[in-house]
């Protein structure tokens, strides 16, 4: 290896993509920039979800002192469960995170990159990136992924983070051509999104505090496993939970397993008690 | 026909260390030492922007003197090769020493080859997961390294410091005390360094997977105290 070292025409500048372009490292051209040729030649019919795992469904909230984020830890190879225990919600960099649906290798390699790409710029300008600036990061590797989205290849991240300048937990939903929405409250994606984001807005209340964000994404994910057979509900015989994550002022904070299942349990013994009296599963 | 005028390579290599060391010497000097937690980074720099202390990668810190263009490309050059090594392999297999070397090729082969040599003078800093594993790199304008896991001192009036930090530095003083001797010998016996002539940075062994953190303004004053 030599030192990395650019004539100022060639410099890739604080981004990592542009770096791994300039060293000639990256199958990253042909995925994640919208600018570069194409992953021409690989054609994928309708049987591509039995070729790669897909990961599934995930909510964030907003609360009164920044974002809860949550997913599932099941992914599906066509109608088989292929990983028990995987992670789909990760830190971006220390007030940000970010959470992936969609085919699991493709979608973990555009978060590492992404990972690189924050912290890379950060060290690179000696200042980290504004939570729009992160956002509009996220929505161009989005877009230079679409002709693999096309072919059946696609991601669909949620990305949350603390904005210090406004004091505030905000929410990006994308799409897999890289638009970014921001929602207010809360927002969900992945094949059980339907059902959690039901469970969401019923929920949801203004100025919630972190813990009962926490309870509720918890709610939304057991309801989604309920009806969706691609998301994994909590199963206490292998102690597997779903991930949760908090981000606030403070940073990311991925929550202990331990007091997922303690929240989990709480939910069973109410949901039991509201059927037992006849409530909710007629 | 004119000849070339002739010029030994003794006197060649003279002339070039003697202009590096007179660039160096008229910049503020820096200090790089372990303590406790792990490595302290301090430097005198009045400025709040043009940083002389950087983060290169989780365990990693940089401080360079001399011509602020200078190091500030090789800054960049580690930051980069740090995140390539790191995204390649493991963050684990990102390490200091590899990182010198290509710093002392790069200084090695500018003094040798180019016209000008670079004036300035580096040190990479790195914090082990035990302390026995700290280290510091010292780089000169010539490609020199030196390994050392106690103080170095680098820039004007390095002599001087040194001496001084001799007497103060301690290898198991907590982050108050290290500051506190690496401010004093920074400052001499005649003068006063406040917060807003310093940059200072650790790699500390509590902060978690990135080390560096930065220990300014009401932190800084407060150790000073």
């Amino acid at each position: 290896m030599v030192l990395p070292l650019f004539r100022p025409e060639n410099d890739p500048g604080p981004s990592f993509l542009g770096l791994l372009e300039q060293v000639g490292m990256g199958p990253v051209e042909a995925h994640f920039r919208a600018d570069r040729r194409r992953a021409d030649g690989l054609v994928i019919d309708g049987s591509e979800r039995h070729l790669s795992p897909h990961a599934t469904t995930l909510v964030a909230v907003r609360h009164s002192d920044g974002v809860v984020m949550a997913g599932d830890r099941r992914a599906t190879s066509g109608n088989l469960i292929s990983h028990r225990t995987i992670e789909k919600v990760f830190p971006a960099d220390r007030h940000s995170g970010v959470a992936i649906s969609g085919t699991a290798g493709i979608a973990m390699e555009m978060v590492r990159l992404f990972q690189m790409q924050l912290e890379h710029y950060e060290k690179v300008e000696g200042k980290a990136l504004s939570l729009d600036g992160k956002a509009n990061q996220l929505s161009q590797m989005l877009r230079g992924h679409l002709p693999l989205a096309m072919q059946g290849l696609g991601v669909v991240p949620i990305f949350a983070g603390y904005d210090h300048r406004q004091a505030t937990g905000r929410l990006f939903q994308y799409d897999v051509t890289g638009g970014r929405y921001e929602e207010r409250d809360h927002v969900a994606t992945g094949s059980g999104m339907l059902h959690a984001s039901t469970v969401v807005k019923l929920r949801y209340r203004e100025e919630m505090s972190a813990d009962e964000a926490v309870d509720v994404v918890v709610e939304a994910l057991f309801q989604a496993a309920d009806e969706d057979s691609a998301t994994g509900g909590p199963d206490p015989i292998r102690g597997i939970y779903p991930v949760v994550a908090t981000i606030t002022a403070d940073g990311f904070q991925r929550l202990d397993d331990g007091l997922v299942a303690d929240r989990t349990s709480m939910l069973l013994a109410s949901l039991g008690g509201e059927m037992a009296g006849g409530g909710a599963a007629s | 026909m004119s000849m070339p005028m002739y010029v030994s390579p003794e006197q060649l290599m003279k002339d070039k260390a003697d202009f590096a060391r007179k660039g160096i010497a008229r910049g503020r000097a820096a200090i790089g030492c372990t303590f406790a937690d792990g490595v302290l980074l301090c430097a005198e720099n009045p400025s709040n922007t043009l940083r002389k202390v950087s983060e290169i990668y989780d365990r990693i810190g940089f401080v360079g003197v001399g011509r602020y263009n200078e190091f500030d490309s090789l800054r960049k050059g580690g930051v980069r090769h740090a995140d390539l090594k790191g995204y390649a392999y493991s963050r684990e297999d990102v390490d200091a020493r590899s990182l010198a070397n290509l710093y002392a090729e790069t200084l090695g082969s500018y003094f040798t080859h180019e016209p000008k040599p670079l004036e300035i003078e580096m040190l990479v800093g790195e914090m082990g997961e035990e302390p026995d594993g700290d280290q510091l790199f010292h780089l000169l304008y010539d490609g020199t390294v030196m390994d050392m896991t106690t103080f170095a001192v680098i820039g004007g009036e390095a002599e001087a410091i040194r001496a001084r930090l001799d007497e103060a530095w301690s290898r198991d003083a907590d982050l108050a005390h290290s500051v506190g001797a690496a401010v004093a010998s920074l400052a001499g016996p005649d003068r006063t360094l406040v917060a807003d002539d310093l940059e200072v940075a650790v790699l500390a062994r509590t902060n978690g997977r990135r080390a560096f953190r930065r220990v300014e303004g009401d932190e800084l004053t407060g150790l000073l105290a």
